[in-house]
């Protein structure tokens, strides 16, 4: 055990996670109205509008997360088209393309999370809303939102665990986050256990604090109180 | 439609073998994953706290860590460490690994910790009254468990360990890292010589849809077939 590398690393690493939890952030952000947007397309009766939400959360729940990546990065360059458009700008930094792949995969499983968060709520309640005079309108962002987004806590949680995780794949385009810095220390210094162990400490620390927030909230947001 | 020609002007054939390594690495993976979580569940289900720690350790940290640096992890230490257990038995050569094994040992660990949480609450979710009824009959704890918790176990485990089985394949592309020829490395290695990522990326993403959809539909099967008298 060498415990001045697993000192000296651990302000780098404590800087490295700025980026992924940055990264993490803005995807989050983002991934949450994206999901949220095709979760309604998911309920709409139309089957093509239907259709088309399932194909996007099928598309991106289906292939790994480091193809969208490399598509979105390697790929999208390719298009002489695109390089020429405002867009550009945007693409050709590894950073907004990471932030781009990360929030349409983490759209894809928030609407399927919110989707079914919709479903459970019982006809019952919108039905006793209708009864009431309330609009469709009020109804849908007074009652089935607040329900949907208590019933999708735990779920969303999880998908903010592994989204966490999942930020990790930056470090294969060329940024700098906890995961890419713990691997040029891993392959300069040849100690990938002291590395792994301040790194993935770090790691854990996020998830606990993660699990802990969403705990609270949930008992926060519980039916019974 | 040249690009994917069989032989050597294409690179069908170097991207049809490297769909099968996939496989073959989610398999060894997830088999290893079983191996784990065989040892792991009944460490999460002892009376003990310190093997119920040991247990707890081992998901809560695989779970929590990115996958990546789990490989990283084993791909910069994998040989490494065996060469110290190789040195207590006195041979000192070098030994290298290789990147098979080492991915799916890799992926194994992470498959297994996701497996162990399944196989927990499959087990947890089984009515006690089974288990009093099976030592009341007299039944040994070998057939007990075989006969008796096994089957049902399954049935309540197989939805969970399709979605496993999701994950430890699409898991396999973070492989490509440590060099071992699959879908993404044969990508990258294709898109590299022919400049047009675009293509062979997107053909990668259609490779691993197919994949997913192909095994959906065959767990289906297997889920109907569990299912039985329910």
């Amino acid at each position: 055990m060498d415990f001045d590398l697993m000192i000296t690393s651990f302000p780098k690493l404590l800087g490295a996670t700025v980026v992924t939890l940055k990264l993490l952030s803005a995807s989050l952000f983002f991934g949450l109205f994206l999901g949220l947007f095709f979760a309604i397309l998911r309920l709409n009766k139309n089957i093509f509008v239907n259709k088309f939400a399932y194909g996007y959360s099928y598309v991106f729940r289906g292939t790994p997360l480091l193809v969208q990546i490399f598509i979105i990065y390697f790929g999208l360059g390719q298009i002489e088209y695109l390089r020429s458009t405002v867009l550009w700008v945007v693409l050709k930094e590894p950073y907004w393309c990471a932030i781009i792949a990360f929030t349409l995969n983490t759209g894809a499983y928030t609407s399927e999370i919110l989707r079914s968060a919709f479903q459970t709520i019982k006809p019952g309640i919108i039905e006793a809303g209708k009864s009431l005079g309330i609009s469709n309108k009020i109804i849908f962002y007074k009652i089935q939102i607040p329900i949907a987004i208590r019933q999708s806590l735990p779920a969303y949680g999880n998908e903010i665990i592994l989204m966490m995780k999942g930020t990790s794949l930056a470090s294969t385009v060329t940024l700098m986050d906890l995961t890419g810095v713990a691997k040029y220390i891993i392959s300069t210094t040849f100690k990938p256990i002291e590395v792994f162990i301040v790194a993935g400490g770090i790691y854990l620390f996020m998830t606990f604090i993660i699990h802990n927030v969403i705990k609270y909230l949930e008992k926060k947001y519980s039916f019974q109180q | 439609m040249e690009l994917l020609a069989f032989g050597k002007t294409g690179w069908g054939d170097e991207l049809f073998y490297a769909t099968l390594m996939t496989v073959a690495v989610s398999v060894t993976a997830m088999i290893f994953g079983f191996l784990f979580a065989l040892i792991f569940t009944p460490l999460k289900l002892s009376k003990y706290k310190t093997l119920n720690f040991v247990g707890n350790f081992y998901t809560t940290v695989i779970r929590g860590v990115p996958e990546l640096l789990v490989i990283y992890l084993l791909f910069f230490g994998g040989s490494g460490a065996v060469m110290y257990v190789a040195s207590i038995f006195g041979y000192y050569e070098y030994i290298e690994i290789n990147a098979f094994i080492t991915g799916a040992v890799a992926i194994g660990i992470i498959s297994g910790a996701y497996s162990t949480e399944v196989f927990r609450g499959a087990i947890q979710s089984i009515d006690n009254g089974q288990f009093e009824a099976a030592k009341v009959l007299g039944i040994s704890k070998f057939v007990q468990f075989y006969k008796i918790i096994l089957p049902q176990m399954l049935r309540l485990a197989i939805p969970n360990l399709s979605n496993v089985w999701q994950i430890t394949l699409k898991d396999t592309s973070l492989i490509s890292v440590t060099g071992l020829v699959e879908i993404m490395r044969q990508s990258y290695i294709a898109a590299g010589s022919t400049r047009d990522p675009l293509f062979f990326y997107s053909f990668a993403a259609v490779l691993y849809l197919l994949l997913t959809y192909i095994s959906m539909k065959l767990i289906n099967k297997l889920e109907v077939k569990y299912s039985r008298g329910y």
